[in-house]
């Protein structure tokens, strides 16, 4: 983009608190800080080191999806796949390490392989045949949770999985995949670590690359971006690779933390990640949203799921809390968006 | 405008404000824990967190659930509840409970490899943690007092040996899921109880129409079949509805209850219901939990403790009906 002679409305100066207020993550930002000081005045153990770790751990997997399903949702395209092809991607490398007695190392890289078959077969279907992602994904969903059953129990004849301890490689990938960090005395899961990381990574993709300029561009409106030049197949392509490889992640990291697989794991997940990522300010229709804010998104489930445990709370609950703060969180991205719209046309 | 945002930053200040004024007051059972559990032997209030597999709504696992939560009542003792089927989640929830210092642990162990790690490091802190429901045989190995539930082997045994005093020669049993290795046990256990034939049928749970007819194609074809053992209330409808029209007499028996089958059990059309007694399942581990606390007492001397086989007829099936309607069956 070259710069333009005249100073036109679009690069005008904008001021500080606007700029704040126009950001995708600030909903789910003031979210998280609620949630948290909310569990922390009813427990202290929430708010102890013990506690943070505790709570960081469920947030840190269904982080590292929702950051690749918000990168997706900002391009503009759904993958209702993502949640089952953890538990195919687990079920992989606990099915090639026991019972092909391969090297857990070798089966977890197989394992990549594979989810990259079904993350590129959805992009292509879903870039080819222009059908909504929604449905194609859909239908990989019924697909792979068919085929996790089906092979597992006609390889296994069990819906469980287990015996990974001790294979050749399992040390190492455990210590990679599933390991606890050591801070100050208090055990932290090393997926926190894989979290953070690829949180940082996938800002830095979105806000200082093209790739990430692609992704918003794709997802505002991929007839214009394509007529500007912008890749628009491969973006989504690689949108649904990349989330496809976060499956793979969480399902590895999931079986070897387990030390088994179970069939029937990460079905019905594929819509708590999309939760995260709209909590996060991501928009349904594309074009618009944040991989902090997604990761955010992760953190106020993470910190819910626990927290109600160490409030005391009956678990039934849990959903309808959970129901009141994806309302609450699009309630006041819907505002803060209106607010800063208003506040630029006049 | 500036009206509008005064109004939500006004909400959220409410809610703050709520939040605070709501739990100033409140002491974190975590605070005391660990200094108050060796010195309170004997009475005292006690904190036990139950975390079992199940999902919340489920029929079964609401019926634990209540049974731990009535004898909290009975025995002061606080009592909460956490169930998820997802494997990590529930390590987590055993985590959380290990944090907070709890006096007791009371954990359902479908994966028992999943859940090592977490049941090992409450033991480590010191927490007695009691096993129930499914994960018997690792039960001592990960260092729990004891494990409470029914052994399938004996409850098979059980139901055979009561069809085989019903004059039965020759039964069917009928597996529902593939590769699940309690509904083998069972059906080895009625082998060994019935000492006549018995056949096993593999139905799909999920496809009950089709249960029902491989169930009557069976029983049509074959009048030597005495009777029909089903693992799973469902199946067992199923089972009454495959063998009326099929000219066949064939007694029929069930794993587990539900309201159908407690009805059928009353009309006659099922002989009887092996009953695991969940309620059980809930209330004893936290009584024991409070004796252990305050007299020292362990129970099952190193072997699990059983909470079935009971057994639902037209006898009591009555009255189970109305126990179930405050459920606790």
């Amino acid at each position: 983009m070259s710069a333009p002679a005249v100073p036109d409305e679009r690069v005008a100066a904008v001021s500080p608190v606007r700029r704040l207020l126009v950001r995708p993550e600030l909903g789910a930002l003031i979210g998280a800080v609620v949630v948290f000081v909310f569990f922390a005045l009813l427990s202290s153990t929430f708010r102890s080191a013990d506690g943070v770790a505790n709570w960081l751990d469920p947030a840190s997997t269904l982080g590292i999806m929702a950051v690749a399903v918000a990168l997706l949702m900002i391009g503009g395209e759904f993958d209702l796949s993502a949640g089952v092809l953890t538990g195919t991607t687990g079920l992989a490398v606990t099915i090639l390490a026991t019972r092909f007695g391969l090297n857990v190392w070798l089966a977890v890289l197989l394992s990549l392989v594979l989810a990259l078959a079904v993350g590129l077969a959805n992009g292509y279907v879903v870039t080819r045949t222009k059908l909504p992602s929604f449905i194609v994904t859909l239908g990989m969903f019924l697909v792979l949770q068919g085929l996790n059953l089906g092979v597992t129990k006609l390889l296994t004849g069990n819906v469980l999985v287990g015996g990974l301890v001790g294979r050749s490689g399992f040390d190492s990938a455990h210590l990679v995949f599933a390991s606890s960090v050591v801070l100050g005395g208090t055990y932290f899961k090393v997926s926190i670590v894989w979290w953070l990381v690829l949180t940082v990574l996938a800002t830095l993709v979105l806000l200082r690359t093209r790739f990430g300029n692609w992704v918003f561009a794709v997802g505002g409106d991929a007839n214009a971006a394509r007529k500007v030049g912008v890749p628009a197949t491969r973006t989504s392509m690689a949108l649904f690779a990349t989330t496809a490889t976060a499956a793979w992640l969480v399902g590895t990291i999931t079986a070897l933390r387990n030390t088994s697989a179970q069939a029937d794991a990460g079905v019905g997940d594929e819509l708590t990640f999309i939760v995260a990522a709209v909590i996060g300010g991501c928009l349904l229709t594309g074009g618009f949203g944040s991989a902090v804010g997604a990761s955010l998104g992760a953190l106020i489930f993470g910190m819910t799921s626990v927290g109600i445990v160490y409030a005391g709370w009956d678990a039934d609950w849990y959903k309808l809390f959970l129901g009141a703060m994806l309302l609450l969180a699009v309630f006041a991205n819907q505002f803060v968006r209106r607010y800063a719209e208003r506040r630029r046309r006049s | 405008m500036i009206r509008r945002r005064g109004r939500w930053w006004g909400a959220a200040a409410v809610l703050l404000v709520l939040a605070a004024a709501g739990c100033s007051n409140r002491v974190d059972i975590g605070a005391a824990g660990p200094a108050a559990t060796p010195a309170a032997k004997t009475g005292g209030r006690l904190t036990v967190a139950v975390v079992t597999h199940g999902a919340a709504g489920d029929p079964f696992w609401s019926i634990v659930k209540n049974g731990a939560v009535q004898a909290g009542k009975d025995l002061k003792v606080r009592v909460t509840y956490q169930g998820s089927g997802v494997p990590q989640t529930q390590a987590q929830f055993i985590d959380a409970a290990v944090n907070q210092h709890v006096d007791g642990l009371v954990v359902s162990m479908a994966n028992p490899d999943a859940l090592k790690a977490s049941v090992e490091r409450a033991v480590h802190a010191g927490i007695p943690v009691i096993t129930i429901n499914s994960g018997g045989d690792k039960s001592v190995q990960f260092g729990a007092i004891t494990h409470v539930g029914q052994d399938e082997t004996i409850a098979g045994r059980a139901a055979g040996k009561r069809l085989a005093d019903a004059g039965v020669k020759h039964a069917i049993c009928v597996v529902h899921e593939a590769g699940n290795i309690g509904l083998t046990q069972r059906c080895q256990g009625a082998a060994q109880g019935l000492g006549g034939r018995l056949d096993t049928v593999q139905v799909n749970v999920n496809n009950l129409a089709q249960a029902q007819a491989t169930l009557r194609a069976k029983l049509t074809a074959d009048h030597s079949i005495g009777a029909v053992l089903t693992l799973n209330p469902a199946i067992a409808t199923a089972a009454v509805a495959a063998e009326s029209g099929s000219g066949s007499s064939a007694k029929i028996a069930t794993f587990d209850l539900s309201g159908d089958v407690t009805t059928a059990i009353e009309q006659g059309r099922i002989q009887f219901a092996v009953d695991q007694q969940p309620y059980l399942q809930g209330y004893l581990p936290v009584q024991m939990l409070r004796l252990y606390h305050d007299n020292d007492n362990t129970v099952g001397g190193g072997q699990p403790v059983l909470t079935g086989p009971g057994f639902v007829t037209k006898a009591n099936a009555a009255k189970v009906a109305e126990l179930a309607k405050r459920g606790t069956r």
